[in-house]
């Protein structure tokens, strides 16, 4: 058996000291391979999103090894996380974080941008992502002229451009109705299922987490639980189908 | 990339169409005032520098008494017309030498007067001075030996005495008499206009043959002044002093003796004042330059703005994989785009300005390639230096709070 793709060993994460010292993880141990579905779950304050700062490779551990496809992570610089995060990840957020006044296409374009490839390519591969979410043909919109679930779309887009390893999505439901929400899950799920791209997802929604293969439970910087989804939800429900 | 980086950063600008605009204004001004300045200088140098070869260059005027064209206090001896023939005979390097002498007095012809000045000399003085005719003849040889009645009028004298067309074959004034105090001469020649020069009116003269001034008008055998005109191509500092020296040797001064008369170089006068203009063009120029300086700050503190305004678009972009170096580029160059187009724009301010304000100051509209290209990269250095704070700021960020940043 080969190496996980992502290997957390007693990861903690301290912030501030002395009397504001704030312990937000206290030794993390989490594996995950190539092609899982993870669903990360549990209350707020429990840890989850600053795990998941660390495993976007946006922050990095006081203590602990994380090892990113072999490499130590949390020996990396500042620019050579940029660089591993613009070869290998992709985000999704809460909020979308779009640009305003640029147009889908040249959103999904930013990340390529840093790659170096060149207009011809970038222009192909944003039109094929936006293809990918069903987004063909809303290349000129900008975020305003979108809705939310088209605007988390043309997100989701941006973040598979690249043909990363793994797509953090750090509750990529949150601002959607829940139609758009399981629509939204159904375009994660076919990534992962279809693409084999890794997919780490943020939520407090059983809904959504019952799409993931495994669940992992934090609580108070602690891994509370991490058990696998036998049955993970296949299909949207049947409201969703017809959008 | 970098070709990337820079569409984004005009996009960013037409964005904000508005705003640029103003952010760059004070760029704007700053290089269009920078330039407007030092073209307008240098016209008034170039203007200063034509009156003086209006003058005549290469031209040296001796005067008695040690003040530049003083006519000497009481027991300065004066020169006389021997002086002057020693001097073109016994210096070298000397095209001509012309004595003047002069004095002043109200001439009347036509009905009409006017108070002028009325120099005494030979044709060497038209020559060295630069003086062409409108009309009529300069002196014969016979005319200047016997001191006969005749004159060469200057065009503001003839305009104010007899009016009408200043020049072709029906010139007013030619032939007619002019009266100067008790005696009369026959006007032969008048003399082609050099306009208002910065010495005073040079067209404001009347000119009779030397003997004629000293026999009939101020009854002295008196040389006011030496025009020597030196040949060209002769260097003017050993020329000038053998002049001194045989001069000092006809005054009979002993060695001690301070010189009693003074010599004036028209390059010299030239020398002086084109720095003097030079000086203080650029002392203007260093004022507009302030302005410059200041559109920096303007630009700067909109860029501090607008890397707030951004914080979640630089927090994403750090995040999908920019390193600080990109991030820190792309404000940059934001900042010198802005920059560089208010420097374009003040440049073509600049030239309407110069060209306005060279045509209302009379002076000649010279573009200076140097001062245009100098502005413009002065520009957008501005931008570069107050473009780097604010860029280091947004590559410095936090992609986590950056992200969170509302």
């Amino acid at each position: 058996m080969t190496a996980p793709l992502i290997q957390l060993q007693g990861i903690t994460r301290r912030y501030g000291s002395g009397a504001s010292e704030l312990m937000a993880l206290k030794g993390i141990n989490l594996d995950v391979a190539a092609g899982e579905f993870v669903a990360i779950m549990g209350p707020s304050g429990s840890g989850k999103s600053t795990a998941m700062n660390i495993l976007g490779c946006l922050d990095t551990p006081t203590a602990g090894q994380y090892r990113f496809k072999g490499t130590r992570v949390e020996a990396l610089s500042r620019d050579q996380r940029a660089r591993l995060r613009r070869r290998y990840l992709g985000f999704v957020f809460q909020g979308f974080n779009l640009l305003a006044r640029t147009s889908a296409q040249e959103n999904v374009e930013l990340p390529l941008l840093y790659r170096g490839d060149g207009t011809a390519a970038r222009r192909a591969a944003a039109t094929r992502a936006l293809a990918d979410v069903g987004l063909a043909g809303w290349e000129r919109h900008t975020p305003a002229e979108l809705s939310g679930g088209q605007q988390q779309r043309v997100a989701i887009a941006r973040a598979i451009v690249t043909a990363p390893a793994v797509v953090l999505a750090d509750e990529p439901t949150g601002n959607l109705d829940s139609q758009r929400s399981h629509e939204i899950m159904g375009l994660l799920m076919a990534l992962n299922r279809e693409h084999g791209i890794t997919v780490l997802m943020v939520t407090h929604e059983p809904d959504m987490a019952a799409y993931a293969r495994r669940m992992v439970h934090f609580l108070d910087g602690r891994i509370a639980r991490d058990e696998a989804n036998p049955n993970p939800t296949l299909q949207a429900p049947a409201v969703a189908e017809a959008a | 990339m970098l070709l990337s980086v820079l569409l984004l950063a005009l996009r960013s600008v037409q964005r904000n169409l508005l705003r640029s605009f103003l952010t760059i204004l004070g760029i704007v001004i700053g290089v269009a005032a920078v330039i407007t300045m030092v073209t307008l200088g240098n016209g008034a140098t170039t203007a200063i520098e034509g009156k003086i070869a209006s003058l005549g260059t290469n031209l040296l005027v001796v005067s008695p008494g040690q003040r530049i064209g003083g006519g000497g206090g009481s027991g300065v001896p004066q020169f006389t017309e021997a002086d002057a023939e020693a001097v073109a005979t016994q210096v070298g390097g000397i095209a001509e030498v012309a004595p003047q002498g002069r004095a002043s007095a109200t001439v009347v012809a036509n009905g009409r007067n006017w108070a002028t000045s009325v120099s005494g000399s030979t044709n060497a003085w038209f020559s060295a001075g630069n003086w062409a005719l409108a009309g009529g003849r300069f002196f014969t040889p016979d005319e200047q030996r016997a001191g006969a009645a005749v004159c060469i009028v200057g065009e503001t004298v003839r305009r104010e005495l007899w009016g009408g067309s200043p020049a072709g074959p029906d010139i007013a004034g030619l032939g007619e008499l002019l009266r100067i105090r008790q005696f009369s001469c026959q006007v032969v020649g008048v003399l082609a206009a050099k306009g208002q020069g910065g010495m005073g009116d040079q067209d404001d003269a009347v000119v009779l043959p030397l003997h004629t001034l000293q026999r009939r008008v101020t009854g002295n055998t008196r040389v006011a002044a030496l025009i020597v005109s030196m040949a060209e191509g002769a260097d003017s500092a050993p020329l000038k002093a053998s002049l001194r020296e045989l001069l000092r040797e006809r005054r009979q001064l002993a060695a001690g003796d301070d010189d009693n008369f003074n010599i004036f170089d028209t390059q010299q006068l030239a020398d002086t004042l084109s720095s003097t203009m030079g000086v203080l063009t650029d002392l203007l120029g260093a004022v507009a330059a302030v302005s410059l300086l200041v559109g920096g700050i303007g630009i700067m503190n909109i860029m501090l703005v607008s890397v707030t305004e951004r914080t979640r678009e630089i927090g994403l972009r750090l995040a999908v994989g920019a390193v600080e170096r990109e991030v820190l580029l792309q404000f940059l160059i934001e900042a010198v785009v802005l920059s560089a187009l208010g420097g374009v724009v003040g440049v073509l301010l600049a030239a309407l300005a110069s060209w306005g304000g060279a045509r209302l100051m009379a002076v000649p509209y010279v573009f200076d390639p140097v001062i245009n290209g100098v502005a413009l990269l002065f520009a957008a250095a501005i931008g570069v230096v107050f473009g780097y704070v604010p860029a280091r700021r947004a590559a410095r960020m936090d992609p986590i709070d950056a992200l969170r940043h509302e």
